[in-house]
């Protein structure tokens, strides 16, 4: 019996917020040793019943039972020390503190020894294969350290359960290997592991069991290793939903968007400076940019925009000429469109309606006249994006802020495309929506690209690019590796790219 | 139990109501202070509240007092939706009767209209300017224009202090620190036969229209909305944030340099120390009062107007102390924004939880 005692065993749990029942009656069973992928859409509440076992919500009904008790866990504090640990999606570290210090502040009591801490950290990270120096400050750590430092966090105690909440989307493909290496060792040692994802190749290479939730509910159970991805994710999506689609590769017409060597020094101090960036994109072809965060894709898209100028005009050019000194509004007088990566507070203003927010990029194509707005013009732009794009709301006059994410998303699409531009650049353009509304947008983009303009997209997401780009390449510390069209491409070489293994490379050859 | 939980979207009704109910708390406050005060709670309200407009005399000059407020608050209003917090229309609008009244005394003794013109659109500029220096340093050094704007109101006071001492004291004034009275030319029109209302509160509501008409129509005004709600959505539109800065700053300047221009050439007709009993500052709470919007702004200044009569009046016949007006100022705004509160929070009962499992 005892082998057989679920580590944690969910029943009926729900929770309700305002507005949304974010959790109904899930039932939930890890074992001891056992890799269980949670997996969902944005919105399927994944995060809430995260949340609730690792004790930072409480729910409203439902039982927790660990191994074999039932409990009520009332704060982080005691998750810990029954053995669970939690590794967020947006890490919780200190920039000026050491690792170290960092882990101590984080457990409290909970770490035990101050003084045998870093000898404690440096023996986990070398038993677990995640190489850590305890002593180094947290700011010049990489991402992928930095979530070392929150997993051995994790493991200085004696742990039971670990849950991760998205780990890889931070991750280049080579240290997302690292990261299931790490995680399968764990799980042989008897660890439960809680991976909440939503890549289901990863879920299918790594998980031994998968709950699937859609709409706060469990929509399926299965082992990951029996099914397809695409039998998954319909599990997620629903059957209504098309999920997944080839596009044929195109090579483009003639260049429309040059950059020619552009430098530029980022006065952020923790900006990425470009260095020496050189591109062309073409009529008709989308060009894909892979990369980590924080590698210069946000100082690139300013440099893109006009946000920022760049030190000389002729480093951006367009068929017209040099733009590199021209203002965000006289770049799209030259037919630039833009999808920036955040969508409220960027993209849209959140308590503006939609009407209002059309009107945001779309005055230059007649909506205002004489310095006036022309309200009905405005209205029917609006109206006419939420038809052609299939924007979920109400009507017009529906705050942004009241959308959800991919139906935000698609309208902000919808109201650059419709712009008619001939260079599109946008970045992360199915960033946190969900599978039917990127495959609207992905759909929308290969259209555009169709109808002859030139597109650039910048993702953290290799899939989306590999899916939709012509040609690919990737950015690494403000510098761009060599690209390639993308049916000559693998994952791993890209990967490499992503990783900065692109120099060499070059001198080599 | 009873908490605070958030709206799913902010209350539309409660944008309105929550003005009305701020005042209605604010009535009833003062009533329980006048009781504690030892008046008669019903006649002092009557005395603060009414009386003061009980004959045409009395409505011209709670339009008179009215004025001034509503130039300054519907210029606010203009930079506060741009996110641009200006807190120095006292200073532009003693900066607009100081250069106003200047200009006004080089013609002693014109008789012709040109020279009123000529100190309107002075004391106009001299208000930009006051707020340009704050969108100067804004533009170019990224200073938090409500510091400098208040640094402004004090300079501005002291070059009053200074020139009413000064250079500009009637010379005839047997040293009272005043300066001449102002000749017939650079006197502003009156609207009503008995009574002090001027053409100023004309141009006040004209000012109203104009501001209407920028907010809600034209292109302009969305960019300065857009600005004053999100500032990186307006970068990322390319809208010209250093430009709007400068516009939002200059039109609220320019409307309560005019405010207190028309003060000096109308009800007072002469430059004296105290031109404005704090109607800049007033003017902030009048712009929030009236929820930024031109309408509700016209509406709030006239009760802030009333509030300010009403005082003087309670002073005079109650012989209340001369704080209560402010009293009344402080009271209106704190209960403004707890109601505020009600807009993006509304009252629920809560149960205890009980989980399933219950005690065990």
């Amino acid at each position: 019996m005892t082998a057989t005692t679920a580590r944690l065993e969910l029943q009926g749990i729900r929770k309700q917020y305002p507005g949304t029942l974010a959790n109904d009656d899930i039932h939930l069973s890890i074992l001891p040793g056992e890799i269980h992928a949670l997996l969902g859409e944005n919105g399927a509440g994944k995060s809430t019943l995260m949340k609730i076992i690792y004790g930072v919500v409480k729910p409203d009904t439902g039982a927790m039972i660990w191994e074999g008790n039932p409990i009520q866990i009332r704060d982080p504090a005691q998750a810990r020390s029954l053995g669970i640990g939690m590794v967020f999606q947006h890490f919780s570290l200190f920039e000026t503190l050491t690792v170290s210090e960092n882990i101590a502040l984080a457990l409290g009591d909970q770490a035990g020894d101050i003084k045998t801490l870093p000898e404690r950290i440096s023996t986990i990270s070398k038993r677990y294969g995640m190489a850590l120096e305890p002593h180094r400050p947290v700011h010049s750590l990489s991402i992928g350290e930095r979530q070392r430092v929150e997993i051995v966090r994790c493991l200085v105690q004696d742990i039971k359960l670990l849950i991760l909440d998205e780990p890889t989307s931070v991750l280049t493909p080579q240290e997302v290997k690292t990261l299931f290496v790490t995680l399968r060792q764990l799980a042989s040692e008897g660890c439960s592991i809680l991976f909440i994802s939503h890549k289901l190749y990863e879920v299918k290479e790594l998980c031994h069991k998968a709950t699937i939730l859609r709409g706060g509910r469990v929509s399926g159970e299965c082992t990951p290793a029996d099914e397809s991805t695409l039998s998954m994710a319909k599990m997620m999506v629903g059957d209504e939903t098309p999920v997944s689609n080839t596009y044929e590769k195109k090579q483009g017409g003639e260049v429309f968007l040059t950059l020619h060597q552009l430098n530029q020094i980022s006065h952020d101090p923790f900006g990425t400076s470009l260095k020496n960036i050189s591109l062309q994109v073409r009529s008709g072809e989308i060009v894909g940019i892979a990369g980590v965060a924080g590698n210069g894709q946000e100082e690139l898209l300013a440099a893109l925009s006009g946000e920022t100028l760049t030190p000389t005009a002729d480093s951006i050019r367009f068929p017209t000429g040099a733009v590199g000194s021209l203002n965000p509004t006289e770049r799209r007088q030259l037919g630039m469109a833009f999808v920036p990566e955040d969508r409220l507070g960027r993209g849209a203003v959140p308590d503006m309606t939609l009407t209002e927010n059309g009107l945001l990029t779309g005055f230059l194509h007649g909506l205002v006249k004489g310095g006036m707005v022309l309200s009905g013009k405005t209205k029917h732009f609006a109206e006419q994006i939420i038809q052609d794009y299939k924007v979920k709301t109400p009507n017009a006059q529906a705050h942004a802020a009241s959308l959800s994410g991919g139906n935000l998303q698609k309208f902000i699409i919808g109201r650059e495309i419709l712009q008619n531009p001939q260079l599109l650049v946008a970045s992360h353009p199915t960033w946190g929506v969900d599978i039917g509304a990127a495959t609207a947008i992905h759909q929308a983009l290969i259209q555009l690209r169709d109808q002859g303009a030139a597109i650039l997209v910048i993702s953290e997401d290799t899939d989306e690019l590999f899916q939709i780009s012509d040609r690919i390449g990737a950015i690494f510390d403000g510098q761009l590796s060599p690209f390639k069209p993308t049916a000559q491409a693998t994952i791993d070489e890209v990967g490499q790219w992503m990783a900065g293994v692109f120099n060499t490379e070059e001198a080599a050859a | 139990m009873i908490k605070l939980q958030p709206r799913r979207e902010p209350s539309a009704l409660m944008v309105y109501l929550s003005p009305v109910l701020a005042g209605l708390l604010t009535l009833i406050t003062g009533a329980i202070l006048f009781t504690a005060l030892g008046y008669n709670p019903l006649t002092a309200l009557h005395t603060f509240l009414i009386a003061p407009l009980q004959d045409s005399q009395g409505v011209s000059e709670w339009l008179v007092k009215a004025s001034p407020i509503l130039l300054c608050a519907i210029g606010l209003a203009v930079a506060y939706r741009a996110n641009i917090w200006n807190i120095g229309a006292e200073g532009q609008l003693l900066m607009g009767a100081l250069v106003g009244s200047a200009v006004a005394l080089q013609f002693p003794d014109s008789e012709s209209k040109a020279v009123l013109v000529l100190v309107l659109i002075c004391g106009i500029l001299a208000g930009m300017f006051w707020a340009g220096i704050a969108a100067y340093l804004k533009t170019q050094f990224n200073t938090n224009e409500i510091l400098t704007t208040i640094m402004l109101n004090y300079i501005a006071l002291n070059l009053l202090q200074y020139a009413v001492h000064g250079p500009l004291k009637d010379p005839e004034g047997y040293s009272f620190p005043e300066s001449a009275a102002f000749s017939a030319g650079a006197t502003l029109p009156t609207l009503m036969e008995d009574g002090r209302v001027h053409i100023g509160f004309g141009l006040a509501l004209i000012a109203v229209l104009l501001v209407w008409f920028l907010v809600s129509k034209s292109f302009l005004g969305f960019q300065m909305k857009v600005m004053g709600m999100e500032a990186k959505a307006a970068k990322f539109a390319g809208y010209p944030e250093k430009r709007l800065t400068w516009l939002v700053l200059m039109i609220s300047g320019g409307l309560a340099g005019l405010a207190g221009v028309c003060e000096v050439t109308g009800p007072i007709g002469q430059l004296i120390p105290n031109v404005s009993p704090g109607y800049g500052y007033a003017a902030i709470i009048v712009a929030f009062l009236g929820r930024l919007h031109p309408i509700g702004i016209l509406a709030a200044s006239l009760l802030m107007a009333l509030i300010y009569m009403g005082g003087e009046l309670a002073q005079i016949k109650l012989s209340t102390p001369a704080a209560l007006t402010s009293l009344f100022q402080g009271m209106l705004l704190f209960y403004l924004l707890a109601c505020d509160v009600l807009i993006r929070y509304r009252f629920i009962k809560t149960k205890p939880t009980t989980l399933s499992q219950g005690a065990n």
